[in-house]
């Protein structure tokens, strides 16, 4: 396996959404680093002829009747939200202006 | 009188039914302890005081009235804080949750009300139960009540505490890789991690989807079952939830014999790394098997040693998953919302503030292992093992009825030793992880003292799943055989605080 690179850990770290400072990639490049390192060695055991396991329960698409049932009002949902206007989460700009 | 805290959960039980004491004496009796004590152990994040005590008097309005009361009726419990409960905060250990209080119960609540069991509070955890030894709380350490210089395990550290320092006789705990288990070995009691699905997760703040357990932490065995089976068994709101009846744990409990049970001694899990303490009061438990007439043999899961690399593929890639919903927008903390800044600026700035070091690791090591080009050497293979290890284990249970190993490799650590080396920390759940993934049901119970440092040892008791009531027959037969060797249960030799 090759080594990660702090560009690397720095594209992550977009993708992760965490706004991490230099000190903090510096840091994480190091340590994820050591763990993925740690971590590679599962691919000396996973021969071509293992099926994966995602879930120890096989279970599909589990449903449930279609039936309207009691939920929050607009009122319950909204009473920890950081910021609320007419019964409707208020949100940083999602688009680019202009 | 009676010290009421002292009690063991089914005893607190009997008090209450026959009036020897009420639902608001047995409760007072626990907050006035953690008033006393939990400053120097800091078990609990939130003491739910009023609900508490309203729950109690409930519970004692019934019995006047002449209702028949449940086998937990007014027993207090400890509530790990990754579960909701309507109205009071809810925090997983993180800052991002700080304040946040849910606006309905989980299932394990739900139960717990239904059987008028008194939630007394909320306890101390890992971040988002990421961690061993519940430092990575946002909220602070949470002390050993044996050694209040060392670790309560974690990430149910609180929970563990709660229960080992006399501060509730029950406590709930979540278990992705030992997080029950573990806590419940250093701190010298009884933890059970039930078969995946056993339990409801609905209202359990997800961590690691596929790993994820919500079980018991109790000073014995047969507390542990009755607090089992008032939370376990098919709910609708987890499409993960087994639609199968729960084994009859209470029962299994009860059980004095195990003549004939095949016990198998999984090899990969002891050896070199094992504290030498752990070694012999571990040794000690296999010769007591034999002596109790079980038929104990060694047997070889050569892919166990393969199951600490899987899991931390596995579960960070499925945290990285679960926590993007911690985004600012909808609850939870908001950082950098100046009118200036996009939701993306405010959400990566908002998760940058709110999570702690470990969940930070995680989530870039999940977004790592799952991305293009990465997928099929780290978490395909990781799929892969975990598919190994239930081939490991299946063969195992064909030769034995349950499997049994140390439950962790040392006993408490010291606070700080392994905090900043998180591949020493992950060493601690070296042993449970192999249940988590293959989703058996696993149970730690106290096997001593180490003569090392005179600090609790942890036996883990592996069942198939859906055979979680081997675990308490095996279990309660075992801890039967131990308290007559030592003279009373181990935690009595607990310091007082």
């Amino acid at each position: 396996m090759t080594s990660i690179t702090r560009d690397e850990v720095a594209h992550l770290a977009r993708l992760s959404r965490l706004a991490l400072t230099d000190d903090e990639l510096d840091q994480m490049a190091g340590q994820l680093d050591v763990i993925l390192g740690s971590v590679a060695r599962v691919s000396e055991v996973a021969a071509d002829d293992v099926p994966p396991t995602s879930h120890s329960v096989p279970l599909t698409n589990v449903f449930r009747p279609d039936v309207v049932a009691p939920s929050l009002t607009p009122e319950e949902a909204l009473e920890c939200a950081p910021a609320a206007e007419e019964q409707r989460f208020r949100v940083p700009r999602i688009l680019d202006e202009e | 009188m009676t010290d009421l805290v002292r009690l063991t959960a089914a005893e607190t039980a009997a008090v209450v039914a026959s009036g020897e004491a009420s639902a608001v004496e047995v409760t007072q009796a626990h907050l006035d302890r953690i008033g006393a004590v939990d400053g120097s152990v800091h078990a609990y994040l939130y003491v739910d005081t009023e609900g508490a005590l309203r729950a109690a008097r409930a519970v004692d309005d019934k019995r006047a009235a002449g209702v028949p009361l449940g086998p937990l009726a007014g027993v207090p419990l400890a509530l790990k804080d990754v579960l909701t409960q309507a109205g009071v905060p809810t925090t997983c250990g993180s800052r991002i949750l700080e304040g946040w209080r849910p606006p309905y119960d989980s299932t394990v609540v739900r139960k717990l009300r239904e059987s008028d069991v008194v939630i007394l509070g909320k306890t101390n955890m890992d971040e988002f139960a990421m961690g061993s030894s519940t430092e990575n709380s946002a909220f602070g350490v949470t002390r050993n009540p044996w050694d209040l210089e060392r670790i309560p395990g974690g990430s149910s550290g609180g929970s563990s505490a709660a229960v080992a320092g006399f501060l509730a006789p029950l406590a709930i705990g979540t278990d992705t890789g030992g997080s029950i288990r573990q806590p419940a070995a250093v701190t010298g009691v009884v933890g059970v991690k039930p078969t995946y699905g056993g339990v409801s997760r609905y209202g359990l703040v997800a961590f690691s989807s596929s790993l994820d357990q919500a079980g018991p932490l109790a000073r014995n065995v047969f507390d542990a079952a009755l607090l089992h089976a008032a939370i376990a068994g098919h709910d609708p709101h987890d499409s993960t939830s087994i639609d199968a009846p729960v084994p009859d744990v209470v029962d299994a409990a009860r059980a004095t014999d195990i003549r004939g049970l095949r016990v198998g001694v999984v090899r990969e899990l002891n050896g070199d790394g094992y504290d030498a303490g752990v070694r012999q009061r571990f040794a000690e438990a296999v010769e007591l098997f034999s002596s109790l007439g079980a038929e104990v043999g060694e047997v070889s899961c050569p892919h166990f040693d393969y199951a600490m690399p899987a899991y931390y593929l596995i579960a960070p890639s499925e945290a990285s998953s679960n926590l993007a919903r911690f985004d600012a927008m909808r609850y939870g903390l908001r950082v950098g919302d100046d009118g200036t800044r996009s939701a993306e600026e405010v959400m990566a700035m908002t998760r940058a503030a709110g999570f702690g070091a470990e969940v930070k690791r995680r989530i870039m090591l999940g977004t790592y292992a799952l991305s293009s080009g990465y997928y099929d050497a780290y978490y395909g293979s990781a799929q892969k093992v975990r598919t190994l290890i239930t081939r490991d284990f299946a063969a195992a249970f064909e030769q034995f009825d349950v499997l049994i190993s140390p439950t962790t490799p040392s006993t408490a650590f010291r606070i700080g030793e392994r905090s900043d080396d998180p591949l020493k920390m992950y060493l601690a759940d070296l042993d449970t992880i192999p249940s988590n993934l293959a989703g058996n049901a696993a149970m730690s119970l106290p096997a001593g003292l180490s003569p090392d440092d005179g600090l609790p040892v942890g036996v883990q008791i592996m069942a198939p799943a859906l055979a979680d009531d081997r675990l308490y027959r095996v279990g309660a037969v075992l801890e039967a055989a131990l308290n007559d060797r030592w003279g009373h249960p181990l935690i009595e030799e607990a310091p007082a605080l």
